[in-house]
């Protein structure tokens, strides 16, 4: 921006630089000081919790008093089977979901793209629907969908014969990762089609000219173009599932398949539910470097493959 | 998407694979995946418990809307109404108040050059990489300390951040508001404030109403925050409601009915407003995949 001003604009600012400066941290402030105490201060609070461990004097119910213990609560979490196995699990989670998902997502923005494709917008609307719909009430209509009390599912796939369980513990994780995909494929599949709206239609009639049939276009020409759009949901998807709570939280009331430290996030919850605050605080910022690695590996990686 | 754009598109031929048949019988499958669940909403909403349970759950029987709506505002001294109104407060006056502070950041941000702006903005726009279910913990921990937890402020507060409110707000100034007409208004000697409030903010308030629409639905949505915050049952939002009345359906199974029924009506509204608003998330949406 600055490379585009004229040799008057430049004395101008100069002179008035200072009532510029001082303008500026005024429209930085209001949102400066929230950021500060709600983003950074919890995290340096958290930080500072999660070095230290309740010391009882004069036996388990002396008094109570918090003391350093330097590293102490991260070697208890990297030892603790349940947080070990829930971060296992999310990983298995992630590895499956997060690629079922998009590529659900991309086939259905591709197929939008198309000419054939009929009523358009009214497909458009229906797949993005579940996005407006709060986790905890996408999970509750789920859960009773997989409840063979109430389901409408499980009832209509016993009269062919099969008889499924979705509550069971070798299936539940997967009925949680039809309940994400469900809530949030939607969301992506409309980032994937702007951009493919955004795609000048000269890049493929040269092709199309040339013979190379809708599947070519798309494979070829349309999902190279649209990699930006595939790297922002990636790394949103990451994120989101790392810090998968809310779905198993709520499916856990009709089911005793999902344990209190199912996921990362429930094991954070279940030690501070307990006032197990300096450990709460460690798993919390363990899981938030984890999910923060990720994210940022992953733009820093496929943004460096960009410009090589 | 204009016609003619799509006039050529068709020149394209159609392969083996894809025939337009298989492409609108798969948009179809899709459509009815994402709609049924929704539309069993509608449908066991209606009904009474016993036919909740023994009736086909994907038609209606003996529809009585009213009554299950009557006893849904009615149980434990209007609590749901409580619920819904905190929802409105909490995402109303957190997206209101969220929209504005992005507004003022994303402006400056775009306007000022000053030193260490490019590293005030990398900071921002990290810290969307830090999801907000992992700061609530640490906020609970600092609220505890400081005696804040179980208020309508607990809630409030640390929803008014919105980094990517910032980052939109800023892109969009930079696109919206020429440098010319601000230098215009300062030569006519118009004040920083004064030509925020008067000429940036009408400029940029197509993306203001994206910001607040996005963050609206981000709290309305927003479960862990309250569920650590929140033990009073009438400050809670009405997601958290919602899950009270789960937990205890055991113990009291007549809650069933107005758990679905609950959950449809504070599902309505949203879909309603997204729907309606729907050109301003899209704008949003582009703008995200832009950035990556």
């Amino acid at each position: 921006m600055t490379t585009t001003e004229t040799r008057t604009d430049r004395r101008t600012r100069h002179t008035s630089g200072t009532r510029h400066r001082r303008a500026a941290l005024w429209f930085l402030l209001p949102f400066a000081v929230p950021f500060v105490a709600f983003y950074v201060l919890p995290v340096v609070y958290a930080f500072a919790q999660s070095l230290q461990r309740i010391s009882r004097g004069g036996g388990s119910y002396g008094k109570a008093t918090s003391v350093w213990a330097g590293l102490f609560q991260y070697d208890r979490a990297l030892h603790d089977p349940d947080f070990v196995a829930s971060l296992v699990r999310v990983a298995w989670f992630s590895l499956i979901q997060i690629p079922v998902m998009l590529l659900v997502a991309l086939v259905l923005a591709l197929l939008l793209d198309t000419q054939t494709a009929r009523l358009r917008r009214f497909h458009r609307l229906a797949i993005f629907v579940p996005y407006a719909i709060p986790g905890v009430i996408a999970a509750l209509m789920w859960a009773y969908l997989y409840d063979p009390r109430l389901s409408p599912l499980t009832q209509a796939m016993s009269t062919i014969g099969l008889d499924p369980d979705f509550l069971s513990p070798s299936h539940i994780l997967w009925s949680i990762a039809n309940v994400v995909t469900w809530t949030y494929a939607g969301y992506n599949m409309v980032v994937m089609y702007a951009a493919l709206q955004a795609i000048p239609t000269e890049l493929y009639e040269a092709a199309a000219v040339d013979g190379a049939g809708e599947l070519r276009i798309a494979l070829q020409i349309k999902v190279p173009l649209i990699k930006p759009a595939l790297v922002l949901t990636a790394v949103f998807s990451i994120i989101g599932t790392l810090q998968l709570f809310t779905e198993p939280q709520v499916l856990r009331t009709i089911t005793t398949s999902i344990t209190s430290t199912y996921t990362p996030n429930m094991a954070a919850f279940n030690a501070a539910s307990a006032n197990d605050y300096s450990y709460a605080a460690a798993l919390s910022l363990i899981l938030a470097a984890v999910s923060f690695v990720f994210s940022f590996g992953l733009l820093r990686r496929t943004t460096r493959g960009e410009q090589a | 998407m204009n016609a003619p754009e799509h006039a050529r598109r068709q020149e394209g031929t159609t392969s083996r694979f894809v025939t337009p048949a298989a492409v609108n019988v798969v948009l179809l499958i899709a459509t009815l995946y994402f709609l049924l669940p929704v539309f069993w909403l509608l449908v066991a909403s209606t009904k009474s418990r016993t036919d909740l349970v023994s009736s086909f759950g994907f038609w209606f029987a003996n529809p009585q809307l009213i009554e299950n709506l009557r006893a849904l505002f009615a149980e434990q001294d209007h609590v749901f109404v409580q619920w819904m109104l905190n929802s409105v407060i909490y995402s109303g006056g957190g997206a209101l108040l969220g929209t504005v502070l992005s507004a003022t950041a994303g402006y400056a941000l775009a306007v000022y050059a000053f030193r260490g702006r490019e590293l005030v903005f990398g900071l921002i726009l990290g810290s969307v990489l830090v999801p907000a279910t992992a700061l609530a913990l640490p906020t609970f921990l600092l609220f505890a300390q400081l005696g804040l937890t179980n208020s309508y402020w607990s809630v409030l507060l640390p929803s008014i951040v919105s980094p990517f409110g910032v980052y939109l707000c800023r892109v969009y100034t930079t696109a919206a508001v020429p440098r010319e007409l601000i230098e215009a208004a300062r030569v006519d000697g118009a004040g920083e404030l004064r030509i925020f409030l008067t000429i940036a903010s009408r400029l940029i308030s197509p993306a203001l109403v994206t910001v607040f629409l996005f963050q609206f639905v981000g709290i309305w949505n927003n479960f862990y925050l309250p569920l650590i915050m929140l033990q009073d049952d009438r400050l809670y939002p009405v997601t958290l409601g919602l899950f009270s009345w789960q937990s205890q359906l055991s113990r009291d199974p007549q809650l069933l009915i107005l758990i679905v029924v609950g959950s449809m009506v504070s599902v309505v509204p949203l879909i309603m407003t997204f729907l309606s608003l729907q050109r301003y998330w899209r704008a949003g949406l582009s703008a995200g995949s832009v950035r990556a």
